[in-house]
């Protein structure tokens, strides 16, 4: 009797510190986020307030007013600067997804000499950090006068987010049963063909995962991006964040307003592809 | 006329091959010819003396980058850990989890969206020593009366970088993990629990092991860029105080940009992509051999 009794708190234990810890996890996660989001919208008296103020008085939208009113008064130019990212963005995604098909199709379904060498390769120069690719870079864009375009950025960007694209679209090519392909030809398709009738539509869901991967990528990107731009002409909207400071002050309200408006693009595709996302980065690598 | 013809797999590799050459490995070719000069952004004509490998002898001889160079491994070996054991009891805790596992799992991966950038700036925002949420609370609750200088003290600032870089990461271990919890066949499980196992022994014996290439997928992700941290470094604290939290690769884009003195920079740069290309195959190869060790390697 007495037993059970033990036995039961011991689970009841286990429950409750289970609860517990996955609701502090949980906390550590999402507070800074939301904190972020709730700053933009307090005034910046509020936000400098000594001692805090916790509950917020007054939610407006000054910030976001002041963020899109221009360059005027100590307004940074937030909408080229989000235009700069979305052209950024979208061209070197588009790009880095048909290079990317091509090469994950080519691993995927042949076979040939050097496979895993070339593949590692690949790999290999996706881990070159972005400060120290930057350097000739720099030198070189500066020698060609593509410093400060679009097209400069965009070509970084594609060289930067091949490799991943190439690693997703092969771990989702493997999936597809190679019989489907090679039935599709039997019946007179030739190889192209059976890729776009046959293969896509199965990888489509994959392939656009990869391409949602390369956006965020190129949307969050920095280290790149803050040398390879000098002025509004391409700036994107990391770069942009550091508008608000300035020697020794710092607006934080503007700040968290530009933040944002960075995330939520963000988080807008990450949840339309969270599944494939998860699916395809196992399924790549192991099963790859 | 006699015309060469490529085979199909190398077509269709030849667009990523040209890229990455074009973007990637010319720059390094000539980020590694401008290592051995003492090139200057200032005066470019100082590309084309030679100087043999005197950046690397500098490199090599100077403090202030050995001190950098200890500081990024001994971040990488404390944040890389922490992140697997963390993102390991998550993923853990979340599988537990019966009902409302969707909207946990969602949650979870909202790290996983913030730009580097990003990240860098909310935590220097919260532990901001003035109006940071992090004292704020502190001094709420009346555990202290100080403004604690956070990002201003160099061993706390490590802890708040450090914790930063965790914020980020944990997710993407905690899901490529959980990933693998449900992938584990439940045979061998209760064939464990039959045979007398404790849960621990268990987890030890039968689940650990399985889990084992999921966590070196996720090693592998994260070694693909983990100089993701210099974004955060650099808008935390820039490598302060006095550079106490000074990274390989602050130091590089101070010394490249700031000093101009891009040979010296380049030479350093070089020391750090060895250093990223290490961690990659080694990570790249722990898989493999993972993989290769529960038959999946197929």
């Amino acid at each position: 009797m007495m037993q059970s009794v033990s036995a039961q708190n011991r689970k009841r234990i286990a429950k409750t510190a289970h609860f517990v810890g996955l609701f502090i996890a949980m906390s550590i996660i999402c507070i800074p986020g939301l904190w972020i989001v709730l700053n933009s919208f307090r005034p910046t008296v509020e936000i400098m307030a000594k001692p805090p103020v916790w509950i917020p008085n007054e939610l407006n939208l000054d910030h976001y007013r002041a963020m899109f009113g221009g360059a005027g008064e100590g307004g940074v130019p937030v909408l080229t600067y989000f235009r700069n990212s979305m052209i950024i963005s979208i061209t070197s995604t588009v790009i880095a997804l048909l290079v990317g098909m091509g090469g994950g199709y080519a691993f995927a379904r042949y076979h040939f000499k050097g496979k895993s060498a070339i593949f590692v390769g690949l790999m290999v120069t996706r881990a070159v950090p972005g400060v120290a690719l930057s350097l000739p870079l720099f030198i070189i864009f500066a020698r060609l006068g593509i410093i400060d375009t679009h097209f400069g950025i965009i070509l970084a960007y594609v060289a930067m987010n091949v490799p991943f694209t190439i690693w997703l679209i092969d771990g989702f090519m493997r999936q597809i049963p190679k019989e489907l392909a090679e039935a599709a030809e039997i019946d007179g398709c030739t190889r192209w063909q059976a890729f776009w009738r046959v293969e896509f539509p199965v990888a489509r869901s994959g392939i656009a995962s990869a391409g949602i991967f390369a956006f965020l990528t190129s949307w969050n990107e920095y280290a790149l991006a803050s040398q390879l731009s000098r002025s509004t002409t391409s700036k994107t909207m990391p770069v942009g964040l550091l508008d608000f400071t300035s020697e020794f002050t710092l607006n934080w309200g503007g700040m968290c307003a530009l933040a944002v408006l960075m995330i939520l693009p963000a988080l807008v595709l990450t949840f339309l592809v969270q599944k494939h996302l998860i699916a395809g980065l196992t399924f790549g690598g192991v099963k790859g | 006329m006699k015309r060469f013809k490529m085979p199909p797999w190398l077509v269709l590799l030849l667009p990523a091959i040209i890229i990455l050459s074009a973007v990637v490995l010319i720059p390094l070719v000539l980020s590694l010819y401008s290592s051995f000069t003492p090139y200057k952004l200032t005066r470019p004509e100082s590309l084309y003396k030679w100087i043999g490998t005197f950046n690397y002898e500098k490199a090599l001889g100077d403090t202030k980058f050995w001190a950098a160079f200890g500081r990024t491994i001994l971040l990488l070996t404390i944040a890389l850990n922490l992140e697997m054991l963390c993102g390991l009891g998550l993923a853990l805790m979340v599988s537990k989890v019966t009902r409302g596992q969707r909207a946990l799992r969602t949650a979870m991966m909202f790290p996983m969206m913030f730009s580097p950038i990003l990240v860098g700036f909310q935590f220097k925002f919260i532990f901001n020593d003035n109006v940071g949420l992090v004292n704020n609370a502190l001094q709420s609750l009346g555990i202290t009366d100080m403004a604690i200088p956070w990002l201003v003290d160099g061993k706390l600032a490590m802890f708040a970088i450090i914790f930063a870089e965790m914020w980020t990461s944990t997710s993407v271990f905690a899901i490529l993990i959980l990933a693998g919890l449900f992938a584990i066949p439940q045979d061998p499980l209760e064939a464990a629990k039959v045979d007398g196992c404790t849960p621990i022994q268990s987890f030890r014996f039968v689940t650990l092991p399985f889990l084992m290439p999921f966590i070196y997928i996720a090693m592998a992700i994260r070694s693909l860029d983990v100089a993701r941290a210099y974004d955060i470094v650099q808008i935390m604290t820039n490598g302060g105080p006095a550079r106490r939290t000074e990274l390989l690769w602050t130091l590089i884009g101070r010394t490249g940009y700031v000093d101009a003195k891009m040979g010296y920079a380049n030479a350093m740069g070089y020391i750090s992509i060895f250093l990223a290309i290490f961690f990659t195959i080694y990570f790249f190869r722990k898989l493999t051999a993972a993989r290769a060790e529960l038959g999946m390697g197929v």
